[in-house]
């Protein structure tokens, strides 16, 4: 057990390193740089800036330069907001994202494990229909369009009423998180409800829930202890990379909800080509990812009786 | 498989209901679940951030909540570069000179001023004094200018202060900073020593690059300077008492500042949200959270409907086509670029293309807003006016092709940026390039900072290009195409125009002055230097209790520095 987690946990370090080391060299080789302007600048003023930022180095040096740092948990200053460090950048705007990915996770997982046997239960009846419509409608509408949507119907609610029901954007309080977290969701709540419902009509039609049935167990038992709890085994397996991609992918629901979210400062470092924020934000969430992974991973033994870490 | 077997129906069915209910319990349980986490959510964030609350106006507080476009980098005036930046400091800093509500030019710090061949004195005002009470003095202004020429600071706008002598010197590495024209003669005496006669030097004092720092306070904040709210002294009508990044800031009124009677008339304007989507503005905006937010021509007709008052201003900057003049081009040849010009009309671009109501169709470098002699630039020096002639075209055309030795033309390069306005201007001129000239052009999309890296190598035949103001004289535009501007990407060099843009910078009489820019119009038209095609304006609503809100071409985009709320009055009078 132990042995299969230090394993994991090295390949996972292999993966971070690949993947830093990738960013940083494409991040290179894109024109421009980060003290590109679009006032000129004298050749003394970008010499200067970019002995100061360590730009005048070669390239494989500043690699070099990088890994060190990395090794030492230092992603340096970033290059646009020019007095803070990437480090803090990461601390103060990661929660932000992180609380509105646990929520919307939380809310997908629930949402799909329920709507998901539902459906399952309800096969061809109207109940199956909905809901299965409504899915196909929540993977294919792209998140900027339900974002700006749901944001609009709240300004309509609020008119109605004649008082704020739900902020229509913001951060701070609970009211502030709800819509943004139900759209972030909404999504993985679509992927995971389809992908409970295959599972659930597989469970069903297996041999161990036919021998419980003809056995006479009560049908609550067969629900819950043989169907449930086999068909939530696939979803607990994208769960991890679920809670990874909703924290990462939040920019189009931070930018629309005006939510100081990490992911934003991740599009916009790329768009302004801010080096540091760019590589520290992008080892961040590679790691993240990878943890995540290995995370379900484990606890995949714990559900899984047919899972042994061991081997 | 098929066919269901002689009772199973019965059977499912029973299934099927006891299921659903156990189905019915673990909703209720998940519902009971997440209320808790919610709850555990809201105090776990009660401590982790502020909360962006209040409606538009607050009349109690006497104060406004607004919307930022972007967060401010960091708030040091020495080396601030963006719009937000300037927003955030026209309110909470002033220059020697400032801008009245109509944009005009007033006194600030300075009480009075002289500009003369050599140089300029400013005489500060007694009563100027920093947020903590302390005097602001000439040598806060030495300090700071000193400052910015300093190679060390690497200031991108540096280059604002080479009126003054030594200045460039300094800023290249090849003079010591002590060597800068300006000193401090008593506490509130300010001389400045010219490189070259500057008569506009009173306009560039008002630019944010040019107020103050105090040296002491400066050193206290150990590298730190202007990177959060305490990092910073204000000497401007507001002080920034509160600044969570990237989520809200806090102005309240200036209780030390000098003016408060003139400017600062709101208790306190928050910023409550920082977003660059529009929408979510106008939603906010719709909800009454926000006082103010400007539109695309799309969200007019909703507008409309809610029978918003929609207001117009020019944002200050002037698009164009910009050609590469460099040698081994085909845009370098006259002929070429006069057949372009001749082909393509501003106004159908501007009003069948983009068709966005605020914009004016291009006609000069130098916009419509701009000033002249004593009124507007534009009506003392009328542009050239353009007219489409697709036949001359053509001939031009052919002249080109055998100049320049060719069976015919190759596909040619057109840079562009990757906004929506952008790209249609783009796919206009390449299709209008098809049609009338038969040439064919490839459109190279570029986000923001690799497009300008691609300007500056001159890797491109012409280029989606655009300039904004940084002060209000002609200037700020009329020494684009100088052969030593580096913001000349094309390479553009005459000698004409580099002799009549040294007469603009240093002609002290104030009509010879102009005649100048007139001339420098009248060039750039004649030698197709641009074309240009629009001066961009918005169109904004306001909540109708504010006033004195103004947008400005100049300086910050939104000015709050004369705002003030007031009751809508009550219009069903009582008649008795």
């Amino acid at each position: 057990m132990l042995l299969y987690i230090l394993k994991r946990v090295f390949q996972g370090f292999i993966t971070v390193w690949f993947i830093a080391t990738a960013t940083f060299f494409a991040m290179h080789n894109v024109p421009g740089d980060p003290l590109t302007n679009d006032r000129a600048m004298t050749e003394t003023t970008r010499a200067n800036l970019e002995a100061k930022y360590g730009l005048d180095e070669p390239v494989s040096t500043q690699y070099l330069i990088f890994l060190r740092n990395l090794a030492r948990g230092d992603f340096g200053i970033s290059f646009v907001q020019e007095n803070r460090e990437v480090n803090d950048i990461i601390r103060e705007h990661f929660p932000v994202s992180a609380i509105l990915g646990v929520l919307s996770v939380v809310f997908a997982a629930t949402g799909g494990v329920l709507f998901g046997a539902l459906t399952a239960l309800y096969r061809n009846r109207l109940p199956d229909y909905l809901i299965m419509f409504l899915v196909i409608l929540g993977i294919s509408v792209p998140s900027f369009v339900v974002a700006a949507l749901s944001q609009l119907s709240l300004v309509s609610l609020n008119t109605l009423l004649g008082f704020t029901v739900l902020p229509v954007a913001g951060w701070g309080t609970v009211m502030h998180m709800l819509m943004p977290a139900l759209v972030l969701g909404l999504s993985t709540m679509a992927y995971l409800t389809r992908l409970m419902r295959s599972s659930m009509l597989e469970v069903t039609s297996s041999d161990y829930v036919r021998t419980a049935k003809s056995k006479g167990v009560p049908p609550t038992r067969i629900f819950t202890r043989h169907q449930l709890r086999n068909a939530i085994l696939p979803v607990v397996t994208v769960l991890g990379p679920a809670i990874a991609a909703i924290t990462t992918g939040g920019f189009v629901v931070e930018l629309v909800f005006a939510i100081p979210g990490l992911g934003r400062y991740f599009v916009e470092a790329v768009q302004q080509l801010d080096y540091t924020v760019i590589m520290g934000t992008t080892v961040f969430y590679g790691a993240f990812l990878v943890f995540m992974v290995i995370l379900v991973d484990v606890v995949y033994g714990f559900v899984d009786p047919r899972v042994s870490l061991d081997a | 498989m098929s066919g269901p077997s002689f009772n199973s129906q019965s059977v499912d069915d029973g299934f099927l209901r006891s299921a659903g209910g156990q189905l019915a319990k673990f909703a209720v349980y998940a519902l009971t679940g997440f209320a808790l986490l919610i709850y555990l959510l809201s105090v776990l964030a009660g401590e982790a951030s502020s909360i962006a609350s209040g409606n538009a106006i607050d009349f109690q507080a006497n104060a406004i909540t607004i919307a930022l476009r972007e967060e401010p980098p960091q708030l040091d005036a020495n080396r601030a570069t963006d719009a937000s930046s300037n927003v955030v400091l026209a309110h909470v800093m002033e220059g020697l000179l400032g801008y009245d509500i109509d944009a005009q030019l007033v006194p600030g710090v300075a009480e009075r001023h002289e500009i003369r061949e050599e140089g300029a004195t400013f005489w500060l005002r007694e009563d100027a004094l920093w947020s903590d009470g302390v005097q602001v003095t000439a040598r806060d202004f030495v300090f700071s200018w000193k400052r910015v020429v300093d190679p060390e600071t690497a200031s991108q706008y540096a280059f604002i202060l080479y009126p003054i002598k030594n200045a460039e010197a300094i800023n290249r590495g090849e003079l010591p900073v002590s060597a800068l024209g300006v000193r401090a003669r008593s506490e509130r005496i300010l001389e400045v020593d010219f490189e070259r006669p500057t008569p506009y030097f009173d306009k560039l004092v008002a630019y944010l690059t040019y107020f103050p720092v105090r040296e002491d306070f400066f050193k206290s904040t150990n590298g730190r300077y202007g990177a959060d709210a305490d990092m910073l002294l204000y000497n401007g009508a507001y002080v920034l008492t509160d600044w969570v990044h990237g989520s809200t800031m806090t102005w309240v009124k200036n209780s030390q500042y000098w003016n408060r009677e003139n400017k600062g008339f709101l208790d306190e304007i928050r910023i409550g949200y920082i977003t660059q989507d529009i929408n979510a503005k106008l939603n906010l905006f719709k909800d009454g959270q926000i006082v103010d937010t400007h539109l695309l021509s799309p969200m007019l007709p909703t507008a409309m409907e809610q029978r918003w008052q929609i207001d117009r201003s020019m944002d200050g900057a002037v698009f164009f086509l910009e050609f590469n003049h460099r040698d081994d081009r085909i845009t370098q040849n006259k002929n070429f670029r006069r057949a372009l010009q001749l082909a393509q009309d501003p106004n159908e671009l501007v009003y069948k293309v983009l068709k966005e109501p605020s914009y004016l169709p291009g006609v000069s470098l130098f916009p419509a807003w701009l000033s002249g002699v004593s009124e507007s630039f534009q009506k003392e020096y009328p542009p050239v006016q353009h007219q489409v002639n697709v036949e001359k075209a053509r001939e031009h055309l052919e002249l080109a092709r055998q100049e320049l030795g060719l069976e015919s033309f190759p596909p040619l390069m057109m840079l562009a940026g990757d906004t929506p306005i952008g790209l249609l201007s783009a796919e206009y001129y390449q299709q209008l390039f098809r049609k009338h000239l038969g040439l064919e052009f490839r459109i190279d999309v570029q986000i923001f900072k690799q497009r300008l890296e691609k300007m500056r190598q001159g890797d491109f035949d012409i280029v989606l290009s655009g300039w904004g103001p940084d002060y209000n004289d002609v200037l700020t535009f009329g020494d684009l195409f100088s052969s030593w501007n580096l913001q000349n990407r094309g390479r553009y060099s005459n000698q004409e125009m580099d002799a009549l843009i040294r007469t603009a910078q240093s002609e002290l009489d104030v009509h010879k002055r102009m005649d100048a820019f007139g001339e420098i119009q009248r060039l750039l038209y004649e030698d197709v230097v641009i074309l240009p095609m629009y001066e961009r304006g918005f169109s904004f609503v306001v909540d109708p209790r504010l006033k004195g809100f103004r947008r400005r071409s100049v300086g910050p985009e939104v000015d709050y520095n004369y705002a003030y709320v007031e009751e809508l009055s009550d219009l069903t009078i009582d008649l008795q």
